[in-house]
């Protein structure tokens, strides 16, 4: 969506601006009744252009999301103990579905939940640490730096699922894991030990992706600023913490947000690496696809419009206490005023 | 510039809308085909039709499927192949179904779906009168009913069988394969005091929680007299007998009988190390006969049916059924061609070219198959033993449920009493529901 988006804010942004600029390029002769219709149709031109985007927006993002709620209003069929068929309609049971999660069959749900955001925290935080020194090593000049480089990248560039089978593989209860630590730890079992194996292999895959976003960010920090803080006597550490992380920071946010967004529907790993209705790492996208495979439609729903709104805070709180710059400078739903505050910053910035 | 705007503007338009059109008619249709009586629908309608299962490896499926287009050049018969994962093709077929869409005519079910298909009545009733049925194996027959009425005809069946090490069991001086569990520890005793057998284990199974680990149960339980659901489709699970079964194993998880590691075994795990060398005795399906004979271990195994608690065990039916679609056009020709593919002759073709086990009884018994299958009486003998898994609409469920508590169980979570007990508990539920 994201990498959607700038073209169709190009053309929407500052509605107020951009006509401002254009009748000051077309120079002080033009009359001001003029300039208010070069308004008005300038206007009325971006919203024809933006029209076929924003209908096709709804047709696949926005009439999806509206079935699935009501989808999610509805039950599971029933089975006429008489003929032996399931009946061809489904109840409407309202908020039945979502009022089940906080009663007595809610349990497997909060499972899913909680293990949702585990994983998401953890992995999430291991692969900002790992990213952020991978992108260090990355950043440094040395000879076979282009090597290091695409090898780190590797991980990021092999398919989840064929990533899953490989650690499959890894953890097999004969396999190089076990080798390695000298004992026999059955990993693909229920318990604490899938979970870490989940971790490690889905910090393995994905961390790359922080380090290359990050690498990114360093790369447009001046040189100037750290001879100068040099010649102040920092010390490196100091050097990191008061100017890489701090110029890094919009770079290095927008990763963690992506990735948050990512480990919260967290799906194929667990799914091949530990399997399916394993407890101790079912998220709840496996939820929503395990009780849609088995025909209860109105429930998934229910669970995939929770994991969206989850998803959804998630991603607000990030825009809006951390002030993460998502889509280029005209972020989310800040306001104009944000945006203007933002691009403010960038001018700073830049300057 | 500004007319070239609204055309775009009114393609899009046309699009979005033709788009939620598409849409709602996929979504809306909930009300049609409600009065079905129980009676076998018509079959109308002739011209070319598909026939949707999984992926072929062996070709034998698109054999077959030539030799009736060559008979029938106006009712030319699709191979549409589905992804070899079971759960996948069971989705994209519920899904296909769903959309009441006429994609797919002739679906290849595999043998526990039969009751949820039917009583969802995503398949037709077929004519049991127009089916050879009793030249086939009872138990496999009774796979593609659902009250009573014929919703499939077989094409395939499976049983498990358990390969062991004759080598070994010869060298120890164990003269004929064990029919019940105390004579297959008793030779392992033995086995293992061999030298070359100082790391073997005894016995796996397929013990991952997945469908593997339903089948394993299910057999532990039946091997000792139990039940999971009884003859009118009512849990009867927490009873004695049933304990037994569970017992079995979990108990050979504890004393080493089954190593440790089995309990992340699938087939192909079991059949590694058992190829490997690890273990003496394995329970899979006969796919593995030939593989094992290209392996270390070739020459040096043999199959025996299934042991049980005080007598020969009895195996769960896998097997692959064929059915036809409601949502299908052309009834007459799918009628026609599922009778063809079902035939004698196509599985004799299956058999020979595919290695597939089938539904008909006297081609276990032909004297050139054997000779190239050796498995075969072994197998009809656990096919004819054999007790399907519990046929019931909610089969997904009914199976989660199982691989929950008997993982539990063989984990040491619970106590095999305590595991059955909410075993039973749950299946009741889920029997309520219906």
């Amino acid at each position: 969506m994201a990498t959607r988006t700038p073209p169709e804010t190009a053309a929407n942004r500052h509605p107020g601006t951009a006509p401002r600029r254009a009748g000051r390029s077309a120079g002080p002769m033009r009359s001001r009744r003029g300039r208010k219709s070069a308004t008005a149709g300038s206007g009325r031109m971006a919203a024809l252009l933006v029209s076929p985007t924003l209908l096709v927006l709804t047709v696949v993002v926005l009439y999806p999301t509206i079935m699935a709620l009501r989808e999610s209003l509805y039950g599971t069929k029933g089975l006429d103990p008489k003929t032996g068929f399931i009946s061809d309609t489904e109840p409407f049971v309202g908020l039945q579905n979502y009022a089940d999660i906080f009663g007595e069959a809610g349990e497997r749900f909060w499972n899913a939940f909680w293990n949702t955001t585990f994983f998401a925290v953890v992995t999430v935080g291991l692969e900002t640490v790992i990213g952020v020194a991978m992108a260090l090593i990355m950043h440094r000049a040395f000879s076979g730096r282009a090597l290091v480089r695409a090898s780190i990248l590797i991980p990021w560039a092999i398919p989840t699922a064929i990533s899953g089978l490989l650690w499959r593989w890894i953890f097999n209860s004969d396999g190089v894991a076990n080798a390695l630590i000298g004992q026999q730890v059955l990993w693909t079992t229920e318990g604490f030990h899938a979970k870490v194996a989940v971790i490690i292999a889905e910090v393995w895959k994905t961390a790359p992706f922080i380090g290359l976003l990050v690498l990114a960010g360093l790369q447009v920090i001046g040189k100037e600023v750290y001879e100068a803080a040099r010649m102040d006597g920092a010390s490196p550490l100091r050097q990191f913490w008061h100017i890489t992380l701090p110029l890094v920071k919009p770079a290095l946010l927008v990763a963690v947000l992506f990735r948050c967004l990512d480990a919260l529907r967290m799906f194929d790993l667990p799914y091949l690496l530990v399997g399916s209705q394993k407890n101790s790492v079912e998220t709840l996208s496996m939820l929503a696809q395990n009780e849609a495979s088995n025909v209860r439609f109105g429930p998934a729903a229910a669970y995939a419009v929770v994991l969206f709104v989850y998803v959804l805070l998630i991603a607000l709180g990030f825009v809006r206490l951390l002030g993460a710059d998502v889509v280029g400078d005209a972020g989310g739903p800040g306001g104009k005023k944000r945006r203007r505050a933002s691009l403010r910053g960038r001018v700073e910035v830049s300057a | 510039m500004n007319a070239r705007t609204t055309r775009v503007l009114q393609c899009s338009a046309v699009l979005v809308a033709a788009g939620l059109v598409l849409t709602a008619c996929g979504s809306s249709d909930e009300s049609s085909s409600s009065g079905q009586s129980k009676s076998p629908s018509a079959f109308t309608g002739r011209g070319p039709i598909t026939f949707a299962a999984a992926k072929d490896s062996s070709g034998v499926v698109q054999k077959v499927i030539d030799g009736w287009n060559a008979q029938h050049p106006k009712e030319k018969v699709t191979f549409v192949q589905l992804p070899a994962d079971v759960n996948q093709q069971r989705q994209q077929m519920i899904q296909n179904a769903e959309t009441k869409s006429d994609a797919y005519t002739v679906l290849s079910l595999d043998a526990v779906w039969t009751s949820e298909f039917a009583a969802h009545q995503w398949i037709d009733q077929l004519p049991a009168a127009q089916f050879p049925l009793d030249e086939m194996l009872k138990p496999v027959v009774e796979t593609v009913k659902y009250r009573d009425n014929l919703y499939a005809a077989p094409q395939s069946s499976d049983g498990g069988i358990l390969y062991y090490r004759s080598d070994l069991l010869k060298k120890a001086g164990v003269s004929a394969a064990p029919t019940t569990w105390a004579e297959m520890k008793a030779a392992c005793a033995k086995v293992e005091r061999l030298p070359e057998a100082k790391d073997m284990s005894c016995y796996a199974g397929q013990f991952q929680k997945y469908e593997g680990l339903t089948v394993n149960f299910s057999e532990a339980v039946n091997s000792a007299g139990g039940v999971v659901t009884d003859a009118n489709g009512k849990p009867d699970v927490d009873t004695p007998a049933a304990k037994k079964g569970l017992d079995f194993l979990v108990d050979s998880f504890k004393d080493g009988t089954i190593p440790k590691e089995a309990i992340t075994y699938q087939e192909e795990e079991g059949r590694q190390a058992f190829q490997s060398g690890k273990l003496i005795f394995l329970r899979n399906w006969p796919y593995v006969y030939s593989l094992a004979q290209k392996s270390e271990v070739a020459g040096k195994l043999a199959v025996a049916p299934l042991p049980g608690l005080t007598g020969a065990g009895s195996s769960t039916l896998g097997g692959h059924n064929v059915a036809l679609s409601s949502f299908a056009r052309n009834k007459a020709t799918a009628l026609d061609f599922i009778k063809f593919f079902t035939s004698h002759d196509s599985a004799t073709t299956f058999l020979k070219e595919g290695s597939a086990a089938p539904p008909y009884a006297d081609l276990y018994d032909d004297r050139t198959l054997v000779e190239q299958y050796p498995y075969l009486p072994v197998l009809k003998k656990a096919i004819l033993n054999a007790i399907p898994r519990p046929r019931v609409v909610q089969y997904g469920d009914v199976s989660s449920a199982i691989q929950q508590e008997a993982y539990a169980a063989l984990n040491g979570d619970k106590s095999s009493a305590q595991a059955l007990k909410e075993l039973q508990a749950d299946l009741q539920k889920l029997s309520a529901q219906q």
